[in-house]
């Protein structure tokens, strides 16, 4: 078989083999059952002893969510004034980078701080080290720990019986980062360093090449903020091209590693679900569900860019090697579409290849990926996201069989089916309102200068810039100019309503379920852990995707394969 | 203001954590166990350094083995890649022109040779390798160029191809830096 599929195949192995430990794992966290890392105790209780917490204190879903947007709220003070003052930081910035424009400021700050981590700036030119860790690196752990934190409390929520609390989000969110996000970084973060990547504090290497220019080698502590940019589902490159440069990203095993702890927790969230309601069914037929349409649109991808550009096959020369433009040679077109579907499944949104340059339909499954947003999804958010597609799909088989919808022995009522599909309804709403916006401006304006691609393929540009925004994601068709005031204040208004509304309802659904009573299971209860469910759920999840979607997507990547 | 000052001291004890110590940790654990690797692994000649291992340079002379087009023409404190879509008319055009200069450079070789990743440009414009297609077929150039006979040059390919890992997984390559040293000791 080809060694570049084959590479693909194990990875995704061998990722699954590790998500079903670490769910098992993840469920005792968010149980407080005892683990080999109680040892760090101490620390955690140190924290909450200076931060004035007490981690025992039960909270209803609104407290909960309270404590979480005023949390947010700081990162977000701390991050804009760090961005703004980054050329008055006293160490850590020995190439002497400026400060940064506000309208950039604030789109970056949000977009960390929403684990977005859409970058409208270049990191070896924009970002000092010492903004690169003390707002980068730090919103990439606490912004994944603020999404794993919120889906923990929906767990509570579901088990929960006849009570309003749903736990503590301060608990939550700190042994979310401290039991799962840092030890797994820890581990990983040595071994990419000695596979390659730099972690120094020293400035750029001026060299003089072989053929005699002179260079400026960029470097910096690269391998600690690309471990948890991947592992939490941030994606924010240390460098500009992401994990396409090769001090991010210098070989195939790196390649595996990373993009395996991108998909590591999405995966392992959705196991940890069933296992901490004590039935671990219940997520492998989710895991399973999601995966039918993981793989579909790897397969779909890959075969496309493994086929090449037609319009360069056209040419005449030798084009076995598939589409190579935006792609490195260490890691060949099949480990780029596998990175691709990856990224944009869990909200992650690093590239090793260049999305722009993808043959048009590769580029379109990954905004499809984007659209859906609940393919794992990103790190806790994901399975929040799912979750609305359950509650969707529970109600639609309860109409089907003519029954009052069940889930996990607490009734689906009006109130919980309206939030639900708000909810749905607010991810293509952003999308297509905020496109249709830059378009209509793009179309009046032809010298606007946004887009480096005419035709088609620009509208998708500005598709992809809002969909990745919408859905948290963060990577972007790059060749868009969005280093603009309209696109940094967009986009980041569309980030946080992208954020907070699809965490917020589905936690209010919770704190609904949670204070229902237990109705045992009997014969007409209908089984989520079953093929038919299952299958319910996958339409529901393509209708509303294709439904809404469908539209836009046909004036962008459709469009453009059917014309060339 | 309750959640207020616990959100205050919470976020200010976890940058601390996050975002000093954890990659302070990594960055001494760096200097202890991989002291070459954790400053982005250094390639010297003769005690001078010439680059980088992982970084790709800019080689455009005949008598070397040319590296891929770079967007950023190889320019390592600013990188990335064309961002060209698959029909843009002038990405085409692009192309074409260099496969038409490659063919200039090459006489002897024929159109349908020239591998695909000779005529695009990578994603970080740094790419430091080329397909071993890429480099057999400049060996023509470089023999005449250099006076060295071809078969010699060939062999210096064979020993530089990089299989895939454990033979099973990913692509086959030829790292150009070290390809080019190796060449110019031959002579």
């Amino acid at each position: 078989m080809d060694t570049e599929i084959l590479g693909v195949l194990v990875l995704f192995i061998v990722t699954v083999l590790l998500a079903i430990p670490l769910g098992k794992y993840c469920a005792k966290v968010f149980k407080g059952e005892k683990t080999w890392l109680d040892l760090l105790k101490p620390v955690e209780k140190m924290i909450f002893k200076i931060s004035g917490i007490d981690p025992d204190e039960e909270m209803d879903w609104k407290q909960n969510m309270k404590a979480m947007l005023w949390l947010n709220v700081i990162f977000f003070v701390w991050a804009f004034v760090i961005l703004i003052t980054q050329s008055l930081h006293p160490f850590w910035n020995p190439d002497g980078i400026a400060s940064m424009e506000p309208t950039t400021a604030f789109n970056t700050a949000i977009s960390f701080m929403t684990n977005t981590n859409l970058q409208h700036y270049s990191g070896e030119t924009g970002a000092s080290y010492f903004t690169q860790l003390l707002v980068f690196c730090f919103l990439q752990f606490v912004s994944a720990a603020t999404g794993i934190a919120a889906m923990a409390l929906l767990f509570k929520g579901i088990v929960q019986k006849q009570a309003t609390h749903l736990g503590n989000f301060y608990q939550l969110f700190l042994k979310s980062s401290t039991r799962i996000l840092l030890p797994i970084s820890v581990l990983v973060a040595i071994i990419l360093v000695i596979q390659g990547i730099p972690s120094t504090f020293e400035g750029a290497a001026p060299v003089i090449t072989l053929e005699g220019d002179t260079v400026n080698v960029a470097r910096g502590p690269v391998a600690p903020m690309v471990t948890i940019k991947q592992l939490g589902t941030n994606g924010g490159g240390y460098f500009g091209p992401n994990s396409t440069h090769p001090f991010e990203n210098p070989n195939y095993i790196t390649n595996l590693i990373e993009n395996c702890i991108i998909l590591l927790i999405p995966i392992a969230l959705v196991f940890a679900f069933g296992f901490y309601i004590g039935k671990p069914k219940v997520g492998y037929y989710f895991f399973g569900a999601m995966t039918v349409i993981f793989m579909s649109f790897v397969a779909i991808s890959i075969y496309y860019e493994m086929s090449g550009n037609p319009n360069i096959t056209a040419m005449g020369i030798d084009n076995t090697l598939g589409n190579m433009e935006g792609k490195e040679m260490r890691f060949g077109t099949a480990a780029s579409s596998m990175w691709g579907v990856s990224t944009t499944s869990t909200s992650n949104g690093s590239v090793n290849s260049m999305h722009d340059s993808h043959t048009p339909l590769s580029g379109g499954i990954f905004i499809l990926d984007m659209m859906i947003n609940a393919i794992y999804g990103g790190v806790g958010v994901g399975f929040i996201n799912f979750f609305v597609f359950v509650v969707i799909a529970v109600f639609i088989s309860g109409l089907m069989v003519g029954r009052t919808p069940e889930l996990f022995g607490k009734k689906i009522e009006a109130k919980e089916v309206k939030i639900a599909a708000l909810v749905a309804i607010a991810h293509p709403f952003f999308i297509l309102v905020s496109t249709a916006i830059a378009s209509y401006l793009a179309a009046n304006n032809p010298d606007i200068g946004w887009l480096a691609n005419p035709s088609f393929h620009g509208f998708s540009e500005m598709l992809y810039e809002f969909t990745s925004a919408a859905a948290n994601n963060g990577s972007g068709f790059e060749g868009l100019g969005d280093a603009t005031p309209f696109w940094n204040i967009l986009c980041g208004v569309v980030m946080i309503l992208g954020r907070f509304i699809p965490i917020i309802g589905p936690i209010a659904i919770a704190g609904s379920l949670a204070s229902k009573k237990y109705i045992p299971e009997s014969a007409g209860t209908l089984k989520v852990e079953s093929f038919a469910f299952t299958a319910v759920l996958l339409s529901v999840i393509i209708i509303i995707a294709a439904l809404s979607f469908f539209p836009a997507l046909a004036l962008g990547p459709i469009a453009e394969f059917f014309s060339r | 203001m309750k959640n207020y000052w616990i959100s205050l001291r919470l976020t200010l004890v976890t940058v601390i954590l996050f975002g000093v110590l954890y990659p302070l940790a990594i960055t001494g654990v760096a200097k202890l166990i991989a002291p070459n690797s954790g400053r982005g692994k250094e390639v010297s000649v003769n005690n001078t350094v010439v680059g980088f291992e992982l970084i790709g340079q800019k080689f455009d002379d005949p008598k070397y083995f040319n590296s891929r087009p770079s967007a950023v023409d190889y320019n390592a404190a600013s990188t990335g890649g064309s961002n060209k879509g698959p029909s843009n008319p002038e990405y085409l055009a692009m192309v074409e022109e260099r496969i038409r200069t490659f063919l200039k450079e090459n006489p002897s070789v024929k159109k349908e040779n020239i591998p695909v990743d000779l005529v695009t440009a990578s994603g970080g414009g740094l790419d430091p390798h080329i397909s071993p297609q890429a480099a057999y077929i400049q060996v023509e150039r470089i023999a005449r160029a250099r006076n060295i006979p071809e078969t010699k040059i060939i062999e210096l390919v064979n020993s530089h191809v990089e299989k895939p890992l454990f033979n099973l997984f990913g692509t086959t390559t030829v790292h150009v830096l070290k390809l080019n040293i190796a060449l110019d000791k031959l002579n």
